[in-house]
């Protein structure tokens, strides 16, 4: 399954076998295409509508009364509320109100950038995720880049060497793609931390922390892309303008770098925007084991203690972080095989 | 592994893994000692898995001892041994769950009317925006943690991914030319739908059900490592890991080898559902 929207035009359908970039060509405008690009941005407010909609309805199917729920949770006990205590709460978050009022409510405050009240600290959610959300980024971005340098460097040394090296680079791919981040991390932590001393054991905020985590993401990443990047890559090394390119007297290395390689990516450019939300996820776990500050703590917290504004906030923020990764995806095709462009 | 679960199904090259027979037979020795150890537990397990004896805490792994002892000095291979049955249950639960979900959403996707499939389309692409982990955390939050909102949540998140699989195959199947050449023959739709465009579509489940299976497993233990999952003292493997966390610095293989056992049975799910998909592949042709 191809993780990119079913929409989109110009990315390969989800079909078991990438097809070639030939099969999107085909339909791209003449021009830059700015149509498409307007057909997906309405397709992303849709997307996001939804989103808003299913973080209000979780809200609204925590089971029990909510205002008692809330105080519950500021207070961390369980007990019987009496009626004036009941009110504030629910004039506070606007409970009184019929549903269809509160959830119209709920979507102004989204796009004027309020993702509403926190129900343990009492505070903007937004302020909240603000304060925390940074490292996150960091984190995730340097993973995806490292994510690409192993691949791309594994792939090229590895695909179409013959049999042998050929199937040790796949089963690797598909071997180190399964790993579960959480082992992954501590193996990592482990020999590099611990025993080695080469990176902090807590990581902090601080640069030399940031490189163990980052290569925890990374390593399952590249698994991925590398099984999308190989299938094209030794697909590409018998197409005619290779053999022309060797004809040319061009030699192994720049054929790779120069021809195959710009080809067989595409795949995996369509993999990245899906990677960028996976990553995010993945970083909750990875930020737990390398007691890295950053999102995912606060999530876990709010999930544990059920501080639903919060956990959808974080929801919301990484739906629309998909979204804009899979337009900018979009745009970095056009970029990159200019027969969309000119075709 | 967020990556997990996702584009699995994908690429033909690395189904490479899965056409040596020896690795088939392998994951197929590794799925049946797990099932031996689910169902007959203290056939396998060489200590009492609730046995303490504090002598002995914080064993390295040794010949008695072979994966260690945790704080209590409890043996941590029997306590593997003795929660693979909580933990398959989970993996097997969350797939049922997110197979029954994806079939639902996936052929109403592909067969409903017109404005029904699209709105369909809209909520299973609504759904993919939320990376898997994230959708089951956001289950988690509102249900409370706990096996069952495990199965749920693990079910609900890994959905999505596979309501593509199954509208694709649909629409796959819908397009041949055997239904075109039924359609012909003036078959009715419905007869066509169930002779035709059901069996062929729905075939590739099977090895999804393997795979998705492993990936469970994964995705539901790593709520467990969070803390929202089983909670120790129970061996059910991601409660394992839970309670191993806070020993990294001093005791490794608390978590390091209920990990590696995760690992082992996802891979070999893995294996085992890409060399069905193969088969199944070289009957198409």
């Amino acid at each position: 399954m191809t993780p990119t929207s079913s929409s989109d035009t110009l990315t390969p359908p989800a079909a078991p076998a990438p097809s070639g970039p030939a099969g999107g060509g085909a339909r791209a405008s003449r021009r830059f295409p700015w149509r498409l690009i307007a057909g997906k941005l309405v397709g992303a407010v849709v997307v996001l509508w939804g989103a808003a909609t299913a973080a209000f309805l979780a809200q609204t199917a925590l089971p029990g009364d909510r205002a008692t729920i809330i105080l519950n949770i500021r207070a961390g006990q369980a007990i019987e509320r009496t009626p004036a205590e009941l009110a504030a709460i629910n004039q506070e978050y606007g409970l009184q109100n019929p549903l269809l009022v509160q959830y119209l409510e709920y979507l102004r405050g989204i796009v004027t950038g309020d993702l509403g009240t926190s129900y343990q600290q009492h505070r903007p959610v937004a302020a909240i995720i603000g304060e925390q959300m940074w490292p996150t980024i960091v984190l995730t971005l340097t993973a995806i880049a490292l994510a690409w340098v192993i691949m791309v460097v594994w792939v090229t040394l590895t695909a179409g060497r013959g049999t042998k090296v050929s199937s040790v680079g796949a089963v690797l791919d598909t071997a180190v793609a399964g790993l579960p981040h959480y082992w992954l991390g501590i193996i990592l932590l482990l020999v590099f931390a611990l025993t080695l001393g080469w990176f902090p054991v807590i990581s902090g905020t601080s640069p030399n922390g940031l490189f163990l985590p980052a290569l925890t993401l990374a390593i399952p990443l590249a698994g991925f892309m590398g099984q999308a990047t190989r299938a094209e890559f030794e697909r590409s090394l018998d197409q005619p303008f290779v053999i022309t390119a060797r004809m040319r007297g061009m030699g192994d290395w720049g054929v790779r770098l120069k021809h195959v390689l710009r080809h067989s990516v595409l795949p995996a450019v369509t993999l990245s925007g899906w990677a960028l939300g996976a990553t995010i996820s993945g970083a909750v776990i990875v930020e737990s084991i390398f007691t890295r500050s950053g999102i995912g703590s606060v999530l876990v917290t709010a999930v544990n203690t059920q501080d639903l504004p919060v956990v959808t906030g974080i929801v919301i923020l990484i739906a629309a972080l998909y979204v804009v990764a899979n337009i900018l995806v979009d745009i970095a095709y056009v970029i990159i095989d200019p027969r969309l462009k000119k075709s | 592994m967020t990556a997990l679960g996702q584009p699995l199904l994908t690429k033909p090259v690395s189904a490479k893994l899965a056409a040596t027979p020896w690795g088939f037979f392998l994951a197929i020795a590794v799925l049946l000692f797990f099932v031996v150890a689910a169902v007959f537990p203290a056939a396998l397990a060489t200590h009492d898995p609730y046995a303490m004896n504090f002598a002995n805490a914080l064993h390295p792994p040794s010949f008695e001892f072979w994966f260690g002892t945790d704080e209590s000095g409890r043996d941590l291979y029997s306590r593997v041994i003795y929660g693979t049955r909580e933990s398959l249950l989970i993996g097997v639960g969350a797939t049922a769950v997110s197979l029954s979900l994806a079939l639902v959403l996936g052929s109403l996707a592909a067969l409903a009317g017109r404005f029904a499939s699209a709105a369909v389309n809209r909520i299973i692409e609504v759904l993919f925006a939320f990376p898997t982990l994230l959708l089951a955390l956001l289950l988690v939050a509102v249900i409370g943690p706990s096996a069952m909102s495990q199965v749920v949540a693990v079910g609900v998140g890994t959905a999505p991914g596979y309501a593509r699989i199954i509208r694709g195959q649909i629409l796959k199947a819908k397009d041949s030319g055997y239904v075109e050449a039924a359609v012909a023959l003036g078959h009715p739709r419905a007869w066509i739908l169930r002779n035709h465009v059901l069996p062929n579509a729905l075939r590739p489940l099977v090895a999804i059900f393997a795979l998705s299976v492993g990936q469970s497993i994964v995705w539901a233990s790593s709520l467990s490592f969070l803390g929202l999952g089983v909670a120790p003292p129970s061996p059910e493997w991601g409660a394992l890991l839970d309670a191993g966390k806070q020993y990294i610095t001093q005791a490794g293989w608390l978590t390091v080898l209920p990990g590696l056992v995760i690992v082992v049975l996802a891979l070999a799910a893995t294996t085992l559902g890409k060399h069905i998909q193969n088969i199944l592949e070289k009957d198409e042709k």
